[in-house]
């Protein structure tokens, strides 16, 4: 584990940028598949362009945003309970 | 004898402690025969009522087979097999007996049809689950498997006194559904919920599932929870109250896990979530909705097993648990990351895996009720999943930063039990009618049209974008999250110590005070006749006084000779 040659082809700083690249393609391809997908809602709102791309990413950044302030209150050293 | 004059629990529950007296190769081949004959026995259980007895006056029914009870049979039996499997070089006996046992008294319990029978499996599951976790051994163990069975026994005499008061109401212990409307009722709910991890005693199931051994932990994510979970379905269906416990289950277990450290606990809590998923569909209550729980529940054992064999692969060849310790792993176990992949695709229903087939029919049957919020927060929580289990267990276990760490993938036994639930996962993805036609309702639901397909991988694939955006936010850190377990760890201790300190105090003040008022009563005592005579006060010495009496009487016969 000396170098970057002998690193593992996934994780190299080229495989990763590659990685990313194809993720944006997918997420694009998947966002404009709304395009050609019949909808059929049960509430309206989920019927409408690209509202399963944007509810999975803004509840996810949500939930994580909620764990952070939570953790805030209530996270502790793991070596809390120790000497119980 | 027939079939139905051996309850197939007992074949595990019995044949548990055979283990310890056979000698190595005997003992190999039990673990995997007798989990395959119970599965036997299950499948060849015509539907019905067997094996009653009576006690009191009360009707005892050891074996109701109906398609729902060989449902959760079936995948208990599947789950002891390759549990077993996994565990074969346990080098614990007393585990494995308990093991059995557990899986045992767990087929008992689902197969039960009246509730004191059930009581009595319900009670074998909780002493030979805290066993499992015992036999780990050292004071930690002992701590935690005592704190898992104080849950587990006020469960138990909740529903102990439930079943008591629902026998006086209604003359009647046989098990069917029930409404939560009589303290009888009320109580049962309240003991059957505290099994499945319900709020607010949620805490004892990551505080113990993490404590276990490799195999242990395995064991124990499929039955007791899921024991909870049919009984909340046969017993409680259509609740309204479900869905709220189980909305509130499924955001405390993402949440939580979210802020995890240890892999296993972060998978112990993504159990809570996901039974939250099956407690919020026994509430909605429609055929549809009860068909995609007992899916669901036979699904997530699988892949939960699956995820949680990984976990304890890593544990078992690097001996180290927590994530910050943990990563780059996929280079030297290429088998075990990709089993456990599997298991996180499999959690976050992806298409063609098992959860994709069982958890959109509770999320569409939540749609056809016209719930409209509850909808809103099933999807919600789909793409926490993916997040909080889906990929961070993976992510950080395997990939991450390089650890340094390059262990092998574990034994045989090992990598066998993750490849067969992995091809489980995988095949019930493709082939959802095998678990559809065991449900207990008929299925018309059809999980592969093009929008549901495309619409669940914009919502996971946003999903783990999210995921990837907010890494540094995600950064590992050496803490634990303070659950309700800290309440009776930390508060109540200290609180009783705080009081018992406050007693003692006020014991030795109240003394204290006592002694010094006698003190200063008898010195005011001694000061006021010392102050009034000083003629007969202690200041004089006996002796004068003996002589003075003398004199006295000297006197008097002085006096009396001249009269």
């Amino acid at each position: 584990m000396s170098g970057t040659e002998e690193k593992h082809w996934l994780v190299r700083p080229k495989t990763i940028r590659w990685l990313w690249r194809g993720g944006f393609v997918l997420l694009t391809l998947l966002v404009l598949a709304d395009f050609f997908i019949h909808a059929h809602p049960s509430f309206q709102i989920d019927g409408t362009f690209g509202f399963y791309s944007w509810y999975g990413l803004v509840t996810c950044v949500a939930m994580v945003l909620f764990a952070k302030g939570l953790g805030v209150f209530l996270k502790r050293k793991d070596t809390y309970y120790d000497n119980d | 004898m027939t079939m139905t004059d051996l309850p197939p629990g007992l074949v595990l529950l019995f044949g548990a402690f055979l283990l310890p007296i056979v000698g190595k190769n005997v003992r190999s081949i039990l673990i995997l025969a007798l989990p395959l004959m119970t599965l036997g026995l299950v499948w060849n259980l015509p539907n019905g009522t067997f094996l009653i007895s009576s006690m009191l006056d009360y009707e005892l029914v050891f074996l109701r087979s109906d398609p729902l009870s060989r449902l959760f049979a079936t995948v208990f039996s599947i789950m002891a097999f390759v549990g077993g499997l996994y565990a074969l070089k346990q080098k614990s006996v007393m585990e494995l007996v308990a093991a059995f046992v557990y899986a045992g008294s767990a087929i008992g319990a689902v197969l039960s049809g009246d509730l004191i029978s059930l009581f009595i499996f319900w009670e074998i599951m909780a002493v030979a689950s805290t066993m499992v976790l015992f036999s780990v051994g050292g004071k930690q163990s002992y701590s935690v498997s005592m704190r898992y069975f104080m849950v587990h026994m006020l469960g138990g005499s909740l529903l102990l006194v439930g079943i008591l008061f629902y026998a006086l109401d209604t003359g009647s212990t046989a098990f069917t559904a029930m409404q939560p409307n009589s303290l009888g009722t009320i109580l049962i709910l309240a003991g059957f919920l505290i099994n499945a991890a319900a709020p607010p005693l949620s805490a004892w199931l990551s505080d113990a599932y993490s404590e276990a051994s490799f195999s242990g932990t395995v064991f124990l994510s499929a039955f007791t929870t899921k024991t909870a979970v049919y009984v909340l379905l046969r017993g409680f269906p259509g609740s309204e109250i479900l869905i709220y416990i189980g909305i509130f289950m499924i955001f405390y277990g993402i949440i939580y896990a979210l802020l995890e450290n240890d892999m296993r606990r972060i998978l112990a809590y993504s159990i809570v979530n996901q039974v939250g998923f099956m407690v919020t569909g026994i509430g909605i209550g429609t055929e549809m909705a009860l068909n995609g729980v007992a899916a669901h529940a036979f699904a997530h054992i699988v892949y939960k097993a699956l995820l949680l064999m990984s976990a304890g692969s890593v544990l078992y060849m690097t001996g180290k648990r927590k994530c910050t310790d943990l990563g780059g792993l996929f280079q030297s176990m290429p088998i075990t990351t990709l089993c456990g992949i599997v298991g996180a695709l499999a959690i976050s229903s992806f298409p063609l895996t098992s959860g994709f087939i069982s958890k959109s029919m509770i999320g569409q049957s939540a749609a056809d009720a016209n719930f409209m919020i509850v909808w809103f927060f099933l999807l919600a929580a789909s793409a926490g999943v993916f997040l909080h289990a889906g990929i961070k267990f993976p992510w950080f276990v395997f990939f991450q930063k390089d650890s340094g760490l390059r262990p092998p993938d574990p034994p045989w036994n090992m990598r066998l039990a993750m490849i067969l639930f992995a091809g489980l996962c995988i095949g019930l993805g493709i082939w959802p009618e095998f678990l559809y036609n065991m449900l207990p309702y008929p299925v018309t639901y059809k999980p592969y049209t093009v929008t549901h397909v495309v619409n669940m991988l914009q919502l996971l694939m946003f999903s783990g974008f999210a995921f990837f955006i907010m890494l540094p936010l995600m950064r590992r850190t050496l803490t634990i999250t303070l659950d309700f377990d800290w309440f009776y760890r930390r508060v109540a201790p200290s609180a009783l110590q705080r009081l018992f300190s406050i007693i003692y105090k006020a014991d030795n003040a109240l003394r204290q005070a006592f002694l010094l008022k006698l003190n200063q009563s008898l010195a005011f005592l001694s000061l006021k006749h010392k102050g009034t005579s000083s003629l007969l006060s202690h200041t004089y010495p006996a002796g004068s006084m003996v002589m003075w009496v003398a004199v006295i009487l000297a006197a008097y016969l002085f006096l009396s000779f001249i009269h």
